[in-house]
């Protein structure tokens, strides 16, 4: 097999499904939302939103104009040969796909204020690494929207407080976002490790399925606490008044500096958007998160 | 709460009976404005100079499209709404000058233009955020484009539309502002959820 031709054709797809379709526990976290609102406005929001969804998969158009700033989580397996090919398949992969789906241009040179016009550029696609063991490569992409991404925050709370001060921290984050998130959102919260590594635990904890309780048993109980809380705030459903603001809260964690507690909330608008797939030595591949079409 | 099916143009009699939380459809002529759009009209209207369009009764739409041209036909792909607050610095003018009654967008907008809609009758009706492709599939079809020189983004797309919507009145020519009360529901909310996670102020 040519792996940097099959990377780069499972990325074009996967960008694609990612756009187009919501993953199944997405889905039935919004129907679920739908079914338990009781605001009026509230509903019609969810149903706005149900049936973009529905009309976006069905006509393979991309369910929100804005089709994000494209990240990859790359799990390589140590055994896997040309791995220094794979970050050029992703990027010909996102230029590809932005003609193709189509995605909206939405790569920003911040200092020429030019727009590259293919999505990719200086660090994006931005692209995680994580070697494991094995043959094999699994790939997923998060496509993630700017109106939820312009609230995500970053704290570095007082080790004192302790986990009040973390859900006080989150609180606040979702109140201050209001409906500028386009809710009802996903959280991602991380504390721990340094600035840089709880801001990169919580937008990767948005890939946590949110059928997928917590490992942990007291996270577990922590994330539910947080949504509780979250759906009392009143917000609903495009800020527009309502009981679900938030459709899950998923949260990691890293040891700290005894000085510090750093502590990240990211967010993720209704259009939670993702897609992973698994490439086998043999050429085989394996897509965990939409069926192939 | 009620549904109304609205053809444009809309009188202001027809705006004035709308009230927050009403859900709004609208058949007829939707026209897309953004910041650059706002300021070239107003600029406009202060040199006395004609605008391409005559707003009065339509609807005027925060969205910059995403619009294909096949032979000589265009076509919107997707039309969300973008955040409206932007768009505060000019509406109040807007709505004065150039009467226009329904403001789609996102987000909501401030109290220099809920003055405005109860000065002259107009609303703001909420289209949810993100669901571009709902919208695409209520325009008919593209009327005509004017301004297409400040981008396709920023131009007046000027849109034939069947049942636009769902629009939820979030401001309406009362005084009444859906965001700013829930904003304030909010707000009485955070201390008894402080509370009930044990947290001290």
């Amino acid at each position: 097999m040519n792996l940097e031709e099959t990377v780069e054709n499972v990325a074009v797809n996967l960008l694609r499904f990612a756009v187009t379709e919501l993953p199944t526990d997405v889905k039935k976290a919004l129907q679920k939302a739908y079914r338990e609102e009781t605001s009026e406005a509230g509903k019609t929001q969810l149903k706005a939103i149900l049936d973009n969804v529905e009309l976006a998969e069905k006509t393979r158009t991309p369910m929100c104009q804005d089709t994000g700033t494209i990240i990859f989580y790359v799990k390589a397996g140590a055994e896997v040969k040309h791995l220094d090919k794979i970050e050029n398949a992703l990027r010909k992969a996102t230029s590809r796909a932005t003609t193709k789906v189509p995605l909206r241009p939405n790569a920003v040179d911040p200092f020429k204020q030019k727009n590259t016009g293919d999505n990719t550029g200086r660090n994006i696609p931005y692209i995680n690494w994580e070697i494991v063991a094995g043959d094999t490569l699994e790939i997923t992409v998060l496509p993630k929207g700017g109106g939820s991404e312009n609230v995500c925050t970053l704290g570095m709370l007082v080790p004192g407080e302790g986990i009040n001060g973390l859900k006080k921290f989150v609180i606040d984050s979702v109140i201050k976002a209001g409906s500028k998130p386009c809710p009802p959102n996903i959280l991602g919260v991380a504390i721990g490790g340094g600035s840089d590594i709880a801001m990169k635990l919580a937008k990767k904890a948005l890939l946590r399925p949110l059928d997928q309780p917590n490992p942990d048993p007291e996270l577990a109980e922590l994330e539910k606490e947080l949504l509780e809380a979250a759906n009392s705030t009143g917000i609903g459903p495009m800020g527009l008044g309502g009981k679900i603001t938030v459709l899950g809260v998923k949260i990691d964690y890293a040891v700290r500096h005894p000085a510090s507690y750093p502590a990240a909330v990211a967010f993720n608008c209704w259009a939670a958007r993702r897609a992973t797939a698994r490439i086998y030595p043999d050429g085989n591949v394996e897509y965990l998160t939409h069926k192939l079409r | 709460m009620v549904t109304y099916k609205l053809t444009t143009p809309i009188s202001e009699e027809d705006a004035r009976k709308l009230r927050v939380n009403d859900v709004v459809y609208i058949t007829g002529t939707i026209v897309t404005a953004r910041d650059q759009a706002h300021h070239r009209a107003l600029q406009f209207h202060k040199e006395g100079k004609e605008l391409p369009i005559n707003f009065e009764g339509l609807a005027l739409f925060h969205c910059g499209p995403i619009v294909k041209k096949e032979g000589d036909r265009w076509i919107v792909v997707a039309a969300g709404p973008t955040t409206s607050t932007r768009m505060d610095i000019f509406e109040d003018e807007f709505i004065q000058n150039f009467k226009a009654r329904v403001i789609i967008g996102k987000g909501g907008m401030g109290k220099r233009t809920t003055d405005a809609m109860q000065k002259y009758g107009a609303v703001y009706g909420a289209f949810t955020g993100g669901a571009a492709v709902l919208a695409a599939k209520a325009i008919k079809s593209v009327k005509t484009v004017e301004w297409l020189d400040l981008g396709m983004p920023e131009a007046l797309w000027i849109l034939e539309t069947e049942e636009f919507g769902p629009l939820t009145i979030a401001i309406d020519s009362h005084g009444n502002n859906l965001f700013e009360d829930i904003k304030n529901k909010t707000e009485e909310n955070r201390i008894p959820i402080y509370r009930k996670l044990g947290i001290q102020k």
